[in-house]
């Protein structure tokens, strides 16, 4: 274990962890938008930054990968932290005037739109935090879409923007997204995600469509289960 | 006269020579541009599959390094510096004669397919700047007359070939 | 084995030295790619032949890697006498044949003139651009032609390496670096040996030795003309560093846009390979290292270390966290030793000459020499090696020859889009890491662009801002979104379309882009626009509130016309203009119509009598 002080308060934690959960350990909260427990994280929505002093040094971190260390004085709230996160924040709403997630975000922390900033229009809802392609290809393993270009160009998607031929129509990508840019529309035995349908298998139970069958199917292949065990739905189970 | 060898095959002698580790990708991306003056969607997908990594990878490689082009490219490139040297020297005003002489902006292609333009950040060449590269040959403190000049000579030696 | 390896390497070194390297007689012209331009390489072929026709077999022609005056090109020095001579055409050399090689005759013509007392200068060291510098690490480029390994051995090329294995124990190697006080080129200023101990006490198989020849400051050049002028200086070092640390697995990352480097690192490594000294049991001990070339591929932030790493590692180049510094998990998550071609190249001087002798030069906190690339607007431009705390003012003036055209001065630029715009009131600082951090600048790799009163300060900090928005890598929202809305902003000043508030806003934001951006990159993006702002905010005044750019420079808010004092009407202009604006009777004053006008700038390159103002 190791003791820190956190915005005045002693909290020890394990070694080996992360800051962010000693933060949030010690009942403080701190944003973020790209941090998801099912998958790596990358830093990339710089929100969770915190201020932190060692011996005479200060610096700005991002505390989802920051490791706890014995000694450290931690600041949640200071100003550079704060113009940090305002910064973020009004970026993200120049990029993202649609996202109701981002805009009760900046409600929350009292952020307001930066009127200098013309908003994007051709971005949707996306942030760019990368969960949907970190966890289609750490928790998936199929790695259907990626971050395609660089800078401001960047964009998530299928390669060439075409369909992809080894997306499983799991839906992952969706569920980790954090303001429900990516679009998967589920109508009867039909599933439409990243501009391709997938048929839906119907439970042999219940008749319930519950999954895709490309998605059965990769799970058979990868595990050894036969389709036909697979064809119940998680509830009929 | 030998049968041309097709993409896939060319894609697949080029993963072979680097040995087919994930590492060599870049590398190989830079051969399969060398052969065929661009990435085509083929050599990608292939290269892709010899190599055993996802297509998607490969894509955010082919797209983030701006050597890489996924259209084909003209028979002549002109690669205008645009470095910090040849700023201050006017690099501006020469792209903008490139682009009305030529027709076209940075990263397209003449209708005829004869010029390409592209920028680059620095060619290093700084000392002779502004600097303009025409395929492999350096020309340096470029005005506007000499941008008119070098067209007109590629233009020429194209119309004789 | 029967020998003691050690003194097996020793007798190997000392074999060494057996190799000839040019003849006493041998003519050394530029190929560096500066000259190469010029057209170089076509008065070398005839050097070749007219030696031949002139049956001068005991010459020898050498195309050395850069000489540095690159603006002179293409130049040669002719040895022994050293003489000088610049701008050298095809044409001329049947008779640099016959005079000056074969009897020793100066062709004043070819040699260098002094601007100011129209002196003509004899030698290379006559030269102001060359007097002052100090040239120990770039000036062997002179001595070599870098695709021959013996050409190396002639001027003592692998001593360092035969000294570090036969009488030094790695940390015996590294406390010499660390006395020497080798710092970085690259940019930060790490210490050197800091980063050799933590590698070499790291945990972790195997190790890595990494060169970053990925010089993307715009501007600077000293890399490249390391790497294809003095390959060797640089694989040696690498190879003491490798031995220092406990590495067997080398890269050179190369810049795409350098195949001239890609070439001669090649040829050199395969040499230096043929001769044992790079491979298994180098020169016979137990230590083994082999080095790989690996070519970037246009993208500025992979000279950043961990998206340096992802491209190696065959990934597009984002950078990652780094609470867990490159010496522990760098390349592949190993101990990886990162250090800048320059860096490299000045090991093996350390450990030829020693330590007490490096740390001699320089100031307190920065030892040695800097290579920097003087252009712009600068008489003398090229590259210049001078010990570290020389100051602005001597690189400007007393080697750069000053300001052409008898324009003023108005800043100088270092450490490429991370770093600064300097004014004239500080061109007294002595130039190190830390004086020109102070400043507001920085070292980077030393790109020095020096900027007149017709550069616009509004105009460079734009140019910048659009630099790193186009090569932020995106991961991180500070540096991706942030850049281009300074960008944006900065586009509009220029645009004439500013608004009051402005600068404080590009002020607010660059705080925190510095502040929240996850690598170095976004990290630095503010500066160009922090320090102009700091030392030139009366021009971006002018731009937001009176619609002014007081050097001439933003298209929108200039307007040209023509003086009909110096128009002659000869009409040159007219044929010039892309889109019909300029019209007059021949030999009478001719108008430009500002509606039709684009500023393009082509009428003044164009008119030989200064007739056009920009206002």
């Amino acid at each position: 274990m190791v003791n820190m002080m956190i915005d005045g308060k002693k909290v020890s934690a394990p070694k080996g962890t992360m800051l962010l959960e000693s933060i949030r350990g010690a009942g403080i909260a701190v944003p973020t938008l790209c941090a998801h427990e099912a998958i790596s994280r990358s830093g990339a929505c710089r929100l969770c930054v915190v201020e932190i002093k060692k011996g005479n040094r200060t610096r700005i971190v991002t505390s989802c990968l920051y490791g706890v260390e014995e000694g450290l004085i931690v600041d949640t709230k200071s100003e550079r932290v704060l113009n940090v996160r305002r910064l973020v924040m009004e970026l993200l709403l120049a990029r993202c005037p649609e996202s109701d997630v981002l805009q009760k975000m900046a409600r929350d922390m009292g952020v307001e739109p930066q009127p200098r900033y013309a908003v994007d229009t051709d971005k949707g809802k996306c942030i760019l935090c990368r969960s949907c392609v970190r966890v289609c290809e750490e928790v998936v393993g199929v790695s259907a879409i990626g971050l395609f270009s660089r800078g401001s160009y960047k964009e998530v998607g299928t390669p060439y923007n075409e369909k992809s031929d080894v997306c499983i129509g799991c839906g992952a990508c969706v569920y980790v997204c954090p303001t429900g840019h990516i679009e998967m529309i589920s109508t009867g035995d039909k599933r439409k995600i990243w501009g391709r349908t997938f048929k839906m298998q119907a439970c042999s139970k219940c008749g319930k469509f519950f999954a895709p069958v490309d998605q059965l199917k990769f799970i058979s292949k990868k595990t050894g289960t036969s389709m036909e065990e697979l064809s119940v739905c998680t509830e009929c189970r | 006269m030998t049968k041309p060898i097709s993409v896939a095959a060319k894609t697949r002698q080029i993963v072979k020579k680097h040995g087919g580790g994930k590492s060599a990708m870049i590398a190989v991306l830079q051969d399969i541009q060398e052969a065929f003056n661009y990435l085509p969607k083929e050599a990608l997908k292939t290269a892709a599959k010899a190599m055993n990594v996802p297509m998607s990878r490969v894509y955010e490689a082919a797209t983030f390094y701006t050597a890489f082009s996924l259209k084909p490219r003209g028979k002549h490139i002109v690669k205008i510096c645009k470095g910090t040297a040849c700023h201050v020297r006017g690099a501006a005003i020469l792209q903008d004669r490139f682009e009305t002489t030529l027709g076209i902006k940075p990263g397209q292609t003449t209708a005829d397919g004869n010029f390409s333009l592209e920028t680059v950040n620095c060619v290093g060449a700084c000392a002779l700047g502004p600097v303009v590269v025409i395929n492999a040959d350096y020309h340096g403190q470029v005005t506007i007359n000499k941008v008119d000049k070098i067209i007109k000579k590629i233009n020429e030696e194209g119309a004789q070939s | 084995m029967n020998e003691n390896p050690d003194t097996q390497a020793r007798q190997i070194m000392d074999n060494l030295t057996l190799y000839y390297g040019p003849k006493k007689k041998f003519v050394a012209i530029c190929a560096g790619t500066g000259c190469r331009a010029s057209g170089s390489l076509k008065v070398k072929e005839a050097l070749e032949a007219e030696l031949k026709k002139q049956n001068l077999g005991d010459v020898d022609v050498l195309a050395t890697g850069c000489l540095g005056f690159c603006e002179k090109g293409p130049m040669m020095v002719i040895h022994p006498d050293k003489y000088f001579y610049q701008h050298v055409k095809v044409e001329d050399v049947p008779e640099i044949i016959s005079k000056t090689v074969a009897k020793g005759e100066v062709i004043s013509r070819l040699l260098y003139r002094h601007p100011e007392t129209k002196k003509t200068l004899f030698r290379e060291e006559d030269l102001p651009f060359y007097k002052k510098q100090h040239r120990v690490v770039f000036g062997q480029n002179g001595m070599i032609d870098p695709a021959r390994i013996e050409d190396y051995f002639a001027i003592n090329g692998y001593q360092a390496l035969g000294k570090v294995l036969s009488e030094m124990t790695p940390e015996d190697v590294i406390s010499e670096v660390k006395k020497a006080g080798l710092r970085g080129r690259g940019g930060g200023g790490f210490h050197a040996a800091v980063k050799w101990e933590g590698v070499r006490r790291a945990h972790g198989d195997p190790k890595y030795v990494i060169a970053n020849g990925d010089e993307g400051d715009p501007g600077a050049y000293m890399d490249r003309s390391l790497m294809e002028g003095n390959p060797h200086s640089v694989i040696e070092g690498m190879i003491i560093g490798a031995y220092a640390v406990g590495s067997n697995q080398g890269y050179i990352y190369v810049r795409n846009e350098y195949p001239l480097a890609v070439t001669h690192l090649s040829i050199a490594i395969e040499a230096a390979r043929e001769m044992g000294l790079l491979g298994k049991n180098i020169l016979g001990t137990d230590f083994s290292f082999d080095i790989q070339i690996t070519k970037g591929a246009g993208a500025f932030v992979c000279g950043e270390s961990s998206a340096l790493f992802a491209s190696v590692e065959g990934r597009a180049g984002e950078p990652r966290a780094k609470y867990v510094h490159a010496v522990e998990k760098g390349l592949y998550d190993k101990p990886t030793v990162l250090n800048n071609v320059e860096t490299w190249a000045n090991v093996p001087l350390i450990i030829n000459r020693g330590a007490d002798w490096y740390n001699s030069i320089g100031t307190e906190g920065s030892k040695g020499t800097k290579i920097f690339s003087l252009v712009g607007k600068i008489n003398n431009t090229g590259l210049i090696e001078v010990p570290m705390g020389t100051t602005l003012y001597e690189i400007i003036y007393d080697m750069g020859g000053g300001i052409p055209n008898g324009k003023k001065f108005k800043a100088v630029q270092t450490g490429g889009p991370s770093g600064g715009c300097i004014p004239e009131s500080l061109l007294d600082i002595p130039v190190d890491f830390d004086k020109l951090y102070e400043v507001g600048s920085m070292m980077g790799s030393g790109g020095m662009i020096v900027m007149d009163e017709t550069s616009c300060m509004v105009d460079v900090a734009r140019y910048f801002l659009e630099f790193l928005k186009e090569e932020s890598c995106g991961k991180c929202v500070p540096c991706r979104e942030g850049v281009r809305r300074m960008s944006d902003i900065l586009e509009d000043i220029c645009a004439g379309k500013g608004r009051e508030g402005d600068v404080e806003l590009l002020e607010t934001m660059g705080k925190a882009i510095a502040d929240g951006s996850l690598c170095a990159l976004g990290g630095s993006a503010p500066n160009p626009v922090l320090s102009t702002i700091r030392y030139f905010r009366e021009e971006y005044d002018a731009h937001i509130r009176d619609h002014r750019c007081p050097a001439g420079v933003c298209k929108a808010l200039i307007r040209y016309s023509i003086d009909a004092e110096k128009c002659t009407g000869c009409g040159v202009c007219v044929k010039v203009c892309a889109t019909k604006a300029i019209s007059g009777e021949k030999k009478k004053a001719h108008v430009i119509d500002k509606d039709q006008c684009t500023r393009c700038g082509a009428c003044i390159q164009s008119c030989k009598f200064d007739a056009i103002n920009v206002k």
